[in-house]
């Protein structure tokens, strides 16, 4: 019988009671007495200079409290980037200014240059559009190939040229020059990695208030780590010292990492509420999101495999330019180095391999982490060459894959990482019994038969998550630790609160957390509360994002209840005049091993709060215990996924019959919210392989502004998904065996859909070696042209 | 959005009077005007609401033609045209619910989006668009992509479609808006065929006339091999070329005239 209590126990999401009745609490939802309004006014050219703003008829208007521009940050920190990268050449990589309203020049549509506090938030909008500014507009550097060209237009004056860093890494330069000279076999591929907005179902939020009796700032906002934002915005930007800092990030509606990074507006609610003593509230509205959140992806790729006469992959290299947009958002330089780079050996044991990656500022907006954030990337790059290498081999693609497996652990790849599980050929194996293989070409002759071309697109993926060891990314530039954290507070009559420093805004941690303490303590998750998201309640944690709550967080709450029961033991043995060596702990209850003498849970931790029977001489009265937990390496989640389609070889169109999952997760604490992440996941990579595309005109206008022109997936264009985790090697090195799920549907995805559409159309008759995401209709159409 | 005062008539000669007030502006179902005020790009002094006139909601056949209320929303049409089946499962597909049920029939019209599926029907059916003033033929009434023979104040009162024998509109959708990319309605009436074309073109809603004489004469989809239209003058944006879309009327048209039979 499945088990209903616990590790292991699908429980309903208890945090869905109030999402789902409307009683979520985001941060538009709080409003603080004597609020006030913020309405930015940006740049509607992607580059220009900004040769002169008049606020004074604006400031007039009703309402208008006071309008900033740029100068009023003059000597005031910018934003920072969380990540220093440095160059093949050993030299840091290039740091442009961020200001929080731009100072001088705009550089990309969306740049704030000015903004409006009022009392109401039409009238900071009406105030808004009276400024009269002048912005000369320059030309705009958009394709990042014309960025990096001799005398292209600079985004920032300051810098030499627009190249951030020339990034590589792997193998020795003569490995991989030997395998390519040596290679009976050699695929080659280039593709683009279209650029996502994130689109969250809440946008961006931001709320200060300046406390003037304590001279304390708190900042509300739409944030996956709170902390990171206190760190950020106090010592870099504002000079606000954490004590008299306090950032809250209640109900989030969405992160997907676009709500990882520090941005202007939260720095700027901040020091406006301080300079006006009033609060200051901005709400996104969802035009803003499209051109202020930090974009994802946008990765351009020549990758190119090395195969034996016996198809043994021998060796990898690629060329990557990654779009870093205008500015470096918060964790922008380590995608598509130390997120990507380290996952180019996926799931084969190719022995040498070698990463370049050139990073480029064009006019647009930042680009940081979605959902799988580098990973995604390697993993398409990868899966789609190990596709072409079969189609020109005329090998099958799961035989070839199946053959270059990776099947020992644990495994140092020549990309710096070491797998320490995993079972790649378990995962294919329930694949292909998932999707029925046997049937397929019985399928594809009865698509065949209604005019339509069936494909079948398989590929394997592997992601480092449970980001990250602190002492190793910082080795590698991180300018933070990676650990997390968790304090354990029990109360007098036994039930606990655990402030964690994993924010949950869709990873159901209010539920999945309380198992694993359900777990170990015996005893009931409805005593259970977890409590996250406000650096006034929380330890000092680093937030959610990379999967990692679990595997690191989770752990840090393992770490602290262990000590929890290891106190709670030591009550035990006084008050049952037992050896602490004797007691036991089980459901609940704590008993003298081998005898029927027990005291409950309720009685200990009573008597650490009413410490009238307790060994005071020994221990500390109460019973509340944190441990902060650093990882000793990644976790690789992985899995085998399969895509089957219908192109409409008239129109192009095509339709997503089927999709199915075999994932290693390691242990599961809830397989239902691990199911559910891994259909998100699925339904975003989906989205980024058939709809999503973010597209800037030459002149660095957002086309894709608004959902009229930006497709986002609907319930309508997801097939029923099956998914399985059966297939687990836990990880070795934290407490629970546990790797991270909420990354792995969006990273393992995209290749499968387009390999099947591939299928569909070589089989159809067709030669069509590649076509870019998203499929469109208009794009298969254009391919099936020639 | 801006500051705007609104009115709600409950007849058509009160609303005729209030679009009389300087900047005055008629508000259908809004599912164009209102996103179009909330983004600023709209700023009527008065609006005035034409949803609480029942008079132009209602919905009949008689004599072969089926009347439409300006203001009956795609939801009733969907619900209520079951006369015309064609054109009943063209509205049941306009947008989602929320469209369905606030949006009509006369504000799509009176907006002329070259991708709004109701310019195509009332085309290609022959429909007179009825107003408070006058009563205009389709063929006269759409003049290009959001312009119309309407005049300043001029409200659409009711749509009298003649019901064909056989008829099917078929949609390729945008993927983003999924309004149409291209959707061509098909109406075969004893004296001929009808085939109107939306989404395509620069000049909005079109009839395509070297189909319907194919069609006249032989309605079936073979009647069209050999036949397609050119690339040039077709819209061309992020979704579709304007070669492509030359050619999804050709299959869209083929598709309409089958569902058709």
């Amino acid at each position: 019988m499945p088990k209903d209590h616990g590790i292991g126990a699908a429980q309903k999401r208890r945090e869905d009671v109030r999402f789902l009745t409307g009683a979520g609490q985001y941060t538009d939802d709080i409003s603080v007495y004597g609020q006030t309004y913020c309405a930015f006014l940006r740049s509607d050219v992607a580059h220009g200079t900004i040769k002169s703003i008049d606020t004074s008829d604006a400031e007039a208007m009703p309402g208008v409290l006071r309008i900033f521009t740029g100068k009023d940050f003059e000597g005031i920190g910018g934003l920072p980037c969380g990540w220093q990268v440095t160059d093949k050449h050993g030299e840091p990589m290039k740091e442009p200014g961020h200001p929080v309203l731009a100072q001088g020049k705009v550089r990309h549509v969306g740049d704030p240059f000015a903004a409006v506090i009022a009392e109401t938030l039409e009238e900071a909008r009406d105030a808004a559009e009276a400024i009269v500014y002048d912005i000369e507009e320059l030309p705009a550097v958009v394709n990042m190939k014309a960025a990096l060209e001799e005398g292209a237009v600079k985004v920032h004056d300051d810098l030499s040229d627009n190249l951030c860093y020339d990034w590589q890494f792997g193998s020795d330069q003569a490995d991989v020059d030997k395998a390519f000279a040596e290679a009976a076999h050699v695929t080659t591929l280039e593709l683009v990695n279209n650029r996502l907005v994130a689109n969250p179902m809440e946008p961006r939020v931001a709320l200060g208030e300046y406390n003037r009796a304590n001279d304390e700032s708190t900042l509300y906002t739409t944030s996956q780590n709170p902390h990171v934002i206190r760190l950020l915005m106090g010592a870099f930007v504002l000079g606000i010292p954490e004590h008299k800092l306090r950032v809250v990030a209640p109900d989030v509606g969405g992160g997907f990492g676009t709500k990882i990074f520090h941005y202007a507006e939260e720095a700027f609610v901040t020091f406006a509420s301080r300079q006006l003593n009033r609060p200051v509230k901005w709400t996104s509205t969802r035009s803003e999101a499209f051109m202020s959140d930090a974009h994802g992806r946008d990765h351009v790729t020549k990758i190119e495999l090395a195969l034996d006469a016996e198809n043994n992959f021998t060796g990898l290299r690629t060329d990557t330019l990654a779009n870093m947009g205008a500015y470096l958002s918060t964790f922008s330089s380590s995608i598509p180095t130390w997120l990507h780079g380290t996952l180019m050996a996926g799931n084969y044991k190719t022995p040498a391999i070698q990463v370049n990656v050139k990073a480029v500022f064009t006019n647009t907006v930042p680009v940081d982490a979605y959902r799988g954030a580098g990973r995604p990337e390697a993993t398409f790059q990868l899966e789609r060459l190990v596709d072409k290498a079969a189609r020109e081999l005329g090998v099958d693609p799961i035989a070839l894959r199946r053959q270059n497996f990776i099947d020992s652990f644990p495994y140092a790849t020549p990309v710096a990482v070491e797998y320490d599980t995993g079972d790649y050929v378990a995962t294919m194996d329930k694949l292909e019994e998932m999707i029925d293989r046997q049937g397929f070409e019985a399928r594809r002759e009865e698509s065949r038969k209604r005019g339509k071309l069936r494909g079948l697109g398989v590929n394997c993926y592997i992601e480092a998550c449970g980001i990250a060891p602190s002492n190793l990314v910082g080795q590698l530039g991180a300018r933070a630790g990676l650990y997390d954290a968790a304090t354990v507070r029990v109360n007098a009559t036994g039930s606990i609160s655990v402030m964690v420093g994993a924010h949950s805004h869709g990873q159901g941690h209010e539920t999945a957390f309380p198992q694993v303490v359900a777990e170990m303590l015996g005893i009931d998750e409805s005593m259970i509360d977890i409590v996250h998201g406000d650096t006034s309640k929380i330890p000092f944690g680093m937030g959610t994002y990379g999967s990692r709550s679990l595997a690191v967080c989770g752990s840090a709450m393992v770490r602290a209840t262990e000590k929890i029961i290891n106190k709670a033991k030591k009550i035990a043995s006084h008050l049952l005049e037992a050896a602490e060596a004797d007691i036991e702990l089980k459901d609940g209850q704590f008993t003298v091993a081998g005898t029927d003498k027990s005291v409950a849970w309720g009685d200990v931790t009573l008597a650490a709060y009413v410490p009238h029977n307790y060994p005071l001489e020994e221990i500390e009265p109460g019973l509340e215990e944190t441990a902060f937990y650093d990882p000793s390496n990644f976790t690789y989640p992985s899995g085998a996924y399969a895509c089957e389609v219908e192109v409409d070889p008239e129109t192009g169109r095509v339709e997503i019959l089927s999709f199915a999952a075999a994932d290693d997760f390691g242990n599961v604490v809830n397989p239902m919210i691990v199911e559910g992440q891994v259909h998100g996941g699925i339904a975003q990579g989906i989205g980024q392989a058939m709809l999503e595309n973010c597209v800037y005109d030459e002149n660095g206008q957002l086309l894709s502004a608004s959902y009229m022109d930006y497709a986002m997936p609907r319930a309508e264009d997801v097939p029923f998904f099956q998914v399985d985790h059966s297939c687990a090697t836990p990880c070795t090195h934290n407490p629970l065996g546990v790797k991270g799920c909420g990354e792995a549907g969006a990273i393992g995805s995209p290749p499968a859909v387009v390999n099947a559409v591939l299928d569909a159309l070589n089989a159809g008759g067709m030669t069509v070696d590649h076509i870019d995401m998203p499929l469109s209709p208009h794009r298969v159409w254009k391919a099936m042209q020639g | 959005m801006y500051s705007f005062e609104i009115e709600s008539p409950v007849s058509v000669a009160d609303a005729v009077a209030a679009l009389g007030k300087e900047e005055a502006q008629a508000l259908g179902g809004g599912q164009t005007l209102i996103p179009s005020l909330k983004a600023r790009l709209a700023a009527p002094a008065v609006l005035v609401s034409l949803s609480k006139i029942d008079e132009i909601k209602g919905i009949s056949a008689a004599d072969g033609v089926l009347s439409i209320g300006g203001g009956a929303t795609h939801a009733s049409v969907a619900a209520e045209a079951g006369a015309y089946p064609a054109l009943a499962a063209l509205a049941a597909n306009i947008g989602d619910p929320a469209v369905r049920n606030r949006g009509t029939i006369g504000g799509s019209l009176a907006n002329n989006d070259p991708a709004a599926c109701y310019p195509a029907a009332a085309l290609a059916s022959g429909a007179t668009i009825v107003t408070n003033t006058r009563e205009i033929a389709a063929d006269d009434y759409f003049e290009g992509m959001f312009t119309t023979a309407l005049e300043d104040g001029e409200i659409v009162t009711e749509v009298r479609f003649p019901i064909p024998e056989k008829a099917a509109y078929v949609k390729f959708e945008q993927p983003a808006s999924r309004f149409a990319l291209v959707g061509v309605f098909v109406a075969k009436y004893p004296d001929g065929v009808r085939v109107a074309v939306t989404g395509a073109s620069e000049e909005g809603v079109f009839r395509w006339e070297e189909a319907e004489a194919a069609l006249s004469g032989n309605f079936s989809a073979s009647a069209l091999d050999g036949l397609s239209l050119p690339a040039e003058g077709m819209m061309g944006d992020l979704h579709a070329a304007p070669d492509y879309r030359a050619h999804l009327v050709g299959v869209m048209t083929r598709r309409a005239v089958t569902a058709a039979q």
